[in-house]
């Protein structure tokens, strides 16, 4: 149960529980939250444990400072070689991401850069301040982005604009990022963090079962034909026949009356 | 504030009002990299001095500004890499300052020193100012944001009239078209300025600044979409402590002291 992990003494992010949403705050801000080996490990550890929890229905992630996530630490990696790296297996934390069944919300502000950029990417929804800034600077480093960034930008976006960003490590707005379908919702930035727990407590009001099942169909779609896709999509769309939540839903909409859902 | 990094504009500030003044009077005020730059650092650090609730920009001499100086243009030097480094910054500083900005038009407006004025939010002309977009008559187009400002104020056929036949509108014909707020004459134009810029230096500066956003966006916006943004500006228009106060001292019938948080 995600009681533990509230309690539990994280060093680079803050965790806590709001009604249905278990909250994720990165907090490094001095660091503008850059993205350590440690960091991406407590993020895991604490998704995971709300995703274990079925009170938890949405999972909100943020940051605390002047930025959301400026991008990783260099200074871990600025001595390493391949070798290094192969036998750390460091991106292993972020593929435990992909497993994580509960909707993820993010709230963006200030630079979401390099490592930050690809962990919003990981978001299911993305609700950004109006002057957020979106990049892969790796280029300018003489790298690349090693955590999904090529993968899902270009899958998002298509290769003439993955390349135009990732060649050039240029900042986009948030305007852009909304435009181009990126990100979900542009707010001011008074109003970010508030906009996102709005979005996070309507959806915690829905169906829990559905949601998953959705996020799990909408997130398989990215990768797979269509023709498997929509395989996909009705077995899962069958599977939700067995839950009570829909005997409840279809009631109370053949009985005019808001539906009271229980996740089961 | 540091003024004395300045040496071709001069700035101060009274009753919350910045006024900028160009300050090349012998050239017209024409502008060089120079000036353009120490105008965008102004404008850059109005928006975080919270002293300054409405800022002024206008001319020394009998010019508000010829536009480019032509004798700081060097050679097979690219316009429009020249544009992307000084004249964009500026407008852009000059339209995303959440504060009111006037162009104090005291003389002729020229060229890019027209299109500066149409960038700013309010223009009170002197009698003797006059509005000129030159760059047909040297077979350029029209920039420094005058393309995307004069069709917005005067329509896109009175905006492509001005441009392509480049005829001087002077202060009358300019308020007719709605291009200035209003025309004053010779002996009241610095007292009013003075008196219509601290107006608008003692509203309520969050609320002004969020109008001014809202304005210049919405020729990009659905109505949906400005409906939203309006509902986002009221939530936070609302909070605000000149919010409380305004409708304080209307319940009190008296006149509200706007102190911009």
């Amino acid at each position: 149960m995600s009681k533990d992990v509230l309690e539990t003494a994280f060093e680079t992010i803050e965790v806590a529980r709001e009604d249905r949403i278990g909250i994720v705050t990165l907090n490094r801000p001095n660091q503008l939250n850059a993205i350590s080996r440690g960091m991406i490990r407590e993020i895991v550890t604490a998704f995971e444990a709300f995703d274990e929890d079925p009170s938890v229905r949405i999972i909100l992630l943020k940051g605390n400072g002047r930025a959301f996530a400026a991008g990783a630490d260099i200074h871990e990696m600025a001595n390493e070689g391949a070798v290094d790296f192969e036998l750390k297996n460091q991106f292993a934390d972020w593929d435990r991401l992909l497993a994580v069944k509960t909707p993820v919300v993010a709230a963006v502000h200030g630079f979401v850069l390099g490592g930050g950029f690809e962990l919003a990417l990981t978001a299911d929804m993305i609700v950004a301040a109006e002057s957020t800034q979106f990049g892969f600077p790796e280029v300018k480093l003489g790298v690349m982005p090693g955590a999904g960034g090529t993968q899902r930008i270009t899958k998002q976006l298509g290769r003439a604009k993955a390349f135009h960003w990732l060649w050039t490590g240029d900042s986009f707005s948030a305007t852009q990022a909304e435009r181009d379908g990126l990100i979900s919702v542009v707010v001011p930035d008074e109003l970010a963090v508030e906009e996102a727990f709005t979005w996070a407590n309507r959806l915690a009001g829905g169906a829990p079962i559905a949601l998953r099942l959705i996020k799990e169909a909408v997130n398989a779609g990215v990768d797979l034909s269509i023709a498997e896709g929509m395989f996909a999509e009705r077995k899962n769309f069958s599977l939700l026949f067995a839950t009570e939540d829909q005997k409840e839903g279809m009631r109370a909409f053949q009985e005019k009356r808001s539906p009271r859902f229980q996740g089961r | 504030m540091s003024t004395a990094t300045y040496e071709t504009i001069v700035t101060s500030v009274e009753q919350g009002v910045l006024t900028i003044t160009m300050n090349r009077p012998d050239q017209l005020n024409a502008c060089t990299t120079q000036m353009l730059q120490e105008l965008t650092n102004a404008f850059r650090s109005a928006q975080k001095n919270d002293e300054v609730r409405a800022v002024v920009l206008t001319g020394a001499g009998r010019a508000f500004s010829a536009g480019q100086d032509l004798q700081d243009v060097k050679d097979g030097v690219d316009y429009g890499e020249h544009l992307q480094t000084t004249y964009n910054p500026l407008v852009k500083a000059v339209t995303s300052l959440e504060k009111p900005v006037v162009a104090a038009v005291n003389g002729v407006a020229a060229g890019a020193g027209a299109s500066l004025a149409f960038a700013c939010d309010f223009r009170i002309a002197h009698e003797s100012a006059s509005f000129l977009q030159a760059f047909v008559h040297i077979g350029l187009v029209p920039d420094s944001g005058a393309t995307y400002f004069l069709p917005r104020l005067v329509g896109t056929a009175k905006a492509l009239e001005l441009a392509v036949l480049g005829n001087k509108v002077k202060a009358d014909e300019a308020a007719q078209l709605g291009l200035v707020t209003e025309v004053v004459s010779k002996e009241d134009f610095e007292k009013r300025v003075l008196e219509f810029a601290t107006h608008l230096a003692q509203l309520p500066t969050k609320a002004v600044g969020w109008m001014k956003k809202a304005m210049h966006g919405s020729f990009d916006r659905t109505l949906e979409e400005s409906l939203d943004q309006e509902a986002f500006g009221q939530t936070i228009a609302g909070r605000t402590m000149d919010h409380q106060e305004g409708v304080q001292a209307f319940l009190e019938k008296r006149t509200p002291n706007f102190t911009g948080k």
